[in-house]
């Protein structure tokens, strides 16, 4: 059985008790919402998309630490990505939480099943780096660092928990569509 | 007779089972219950000596299969009070059984502007549903309040029901362990014309039940949660009501006659029962009410109320103000479903460290999302009881809530 140490890691407690960049953004950033209809856990998510940048995000709603802390390391790593960039960095998040990638960035190779235990593998060795390469192709791949993110590589080894980890990263992907769509 | 609750788990071969070289602490009966070995027997039993389709053949099986599922209904039937077997529906599940009763009596009987009250204390089941017909029928949905300590609040009842063709309240909160006085409000919508609906899943499994004395016209509850299987439900109704309803699902069991121009419905239950049923669960749950039968529900009732009690003062002797236990706090008037908010820790966080030891509770909103808006909370962490539980699992749960410190334990939001 996997330690908790493995998923509370202090850098997610610190994000959970300290959120970065909570708080709204008015029109005409994007608003939108994403629920887990089986915990209760929120996200909102306020983007700012100016010419396919993410110029400001902000982040509200209430949940688990482990959500929680995603939302707060995720607004902190797009802030002024492009928008592939940022579809790129969620490919490569949830690969860590062994997702097959899809999106700009995905190849046929993110949606094998030997793509997934590659990352698993990967995540349970502790390297995070790895991954996105493992699973996306090193070709055309922007060079994005995990960052802080990489403590919540742990919550693999917890799959009740994935979904809390990437609720956040869902939720942001449905605020790009919106402004890709207007 | 008293019984002797401490020889009781062992009827349950689940908790032979160890994780991690730990015993199993289950405290979410509320969510689904564990099953004693004569249930898994009696389905293990079919399955080997008398598998056949029910209401079909004319064999020495098939006939066998007939009598285990009659017997299993009529143990039900007695199980509840219910004046006649027949009035028995088997459905998939409690949720089922709503959304058969909703769907084929609120058809026939809800127009546009037609008024059904339910509370705010309601599982999903028995919200939905009626969200539903407030859809296509135009009906109005009407909410009895509730009070600080997580009680209806009846204060305005009479005008909440005038004009109401339909009562349907929980038993017992799923949330705060609240019993609901049922025969009071079954009463209130007789003497306005209405009938009245109570959701048992959470009351049938623990409280003496007797739907005539309770003065209901239809109840539903569920088999998983009363140490019987999932995949099988009721629907209990009156005979009145049930022959006045039309049928549901169409097809094999539920007809007396098909010709090219139409159909006509075969007698209750199978009225309500289309296709073959579910034969080992439904000899399962039968199994399940004799065992509980054999404790008595006095017995269990009793003993879910003193460990309540147990659980109440324990937890609150030693963790003070830094526990908040949601609903009523007298044990003789609630469930032994107890709703827990510790310090700051979030109930998804406080389930993963329970966990650790082996301690299963349910974190989330319960499918009762418009109560937890009520209680201004997304979710809680609920530790709730059946007859296997004892002490020594409230105290391992006060354990395992004092080990959530060594993480959280310097959060201070």
């Amino acid at each position: 059985m996997p330690g908790l140490e493995d998923l509370y890691k202090e850098i997610i407690l610190d994000h959970y008790r300290n959120p970065r960049n909570r708080g709204e953004l008015p029109p005409p950033a994007c608003k939108t919402e994403g629920f887990n209809p089986l915990c209760g856990d929120e996200i909102v998510v306020y983007a700012h998309i100016v010419d396919d940048q993410i110029v400001d995000i902000k982040m509200g709603g209430q949940g688990c630490s482990i959500s929680q802390s995603s939302a707060s390391m995720m607004s902190q790593a797009v802030k002024g990505k492009t928008i592939d960039e940022v579809k790129q960095l969620t490919n490569d998040f949830k690969a860590m939480m062994s997702i097959p990638g899809k999106g700009a960035a995905s190849s046929s190779e993110a949606d094998s099943a030997e793509a997934i235990a590659a990352a698993k593998a990967a995540a349970s060795a502790g390297d995070a780096g790895n991954i996105a390469a493992t699973t996306a192709g090193a070709a055309e791949k922007p060079d994005l660092s995990m960052g802080d993110l990489s403590a919540l590589k742990g919550v693999v080894k917890f799959p009740v928990r994935i979904k809390c980890a990437v609720l956040s990263w869902n939720t942001l992907l449905e605020a790009i569509e919106q402004a890709e769509a207007s | 007779m008293p019984v002797d609750f401490s020889t009781i788990k062992a009827d349950f071969p689940i908790f032979d089972r160890q994780i991690n070289g730990k015993p199993i602490v289950y405290l979410d009966s509320g969510a689904t219950s564990q099953k004693p070995r004569a249930v898994l027997d009696a389905m293990d039993n079919y399955y080997r000596n008398h598998s056949a389709s029910v209401n079909r053949g004319a064999y020495q099986l098939a006939a066998e299969a007939n009598d285990l599922v009659d017997d299993a209904r009529a143990s039900v039937a007695r199980f509840i009070g219910a004046p006649s077997s027949n009035e028995i529906i088997f459905t998939k599940n409690a949720t089922e059984a709503m959304n058969l009763f909703a769907y084929s009596w609120g058809h026939a009987n809800l127009g546009e502007g037609d008024v059904v009250v339910i509370s705010e204390m309601e599982h999903h089941a028995n919200i939905v549903p009626w969200h539903m017909l407030t859809q296509s029928k135009g009906i109005e949905l009407r909410w009895i309040p509730l009070t600080e300590s997580g009680e209806l609040d009846l204060s305005n009842l009479d005008a909440l029901l005038d004009g109401a063709k339909l009562v349907s309240v929980t038993a017992m909160s799923n949330v705060l362990g609240t019993m609901n006085p049922i025969r009071r409000l079954a009463d209130a919508a007789h003497a306005v014309g209405a009938i009245m609906m109570a959701d048992g899943s959470q009351y049938v499994p623990h409280v003496p039940t007797n739907v005539t004395e309770l003065g209901v016209d239809a109840m539903i509850f569920t088999g998983h949660k009363m140490l019987g299987p999932t995949g099988v439900g009721v629907l209990w109704g009156t005979t009145e009501l049930l022959d006045a309803m039309p049928p549901f699902l169409g097809g094999g069991d539920m007809i007396m006659q098909v010709t090219k121009e139409g159909f006509t419905t075969n007698a209750l239950p199978h009225k309500f029962e289309a296709g073959t049923p579910m034969v080992a669960e439904i000899i399962g749950l039968g199994a399940a009410v004799k065992y509980l039968e054999n404790i008595g529900m006095d017995n269990v009732r009793e003993h879910e109320v003193s460990l309540t009690a147990y659980a109440l003062r324990s937890l609150k002797e030693r963790f003070g103000d830094d526990i908040t236990i949601h609903g009523p706090s007298e044990p003789a008037s609630r469930g032994g479903l107890l709703s827990l908010v510790y310090k700051d820790v979030h109930p998804h966080d406080l389930s993963q460290v329970l966990d650790q030891a082996n301690v299963c509770v349910r974190a989330g909103h319960h499918c009762a999302k418009p109560l937890m808006q009520l209680m201004g909370v997304n979710s809680t962490a609920r530790a709730s009881l059946h007859v296997y539980n004892d002490e020594s699992d409230i105290d391992a749960l006060a354990d395992a809530l004092e080990s959530a410190d060594d993480i959280f334990g310097g959060l201070g939001f």
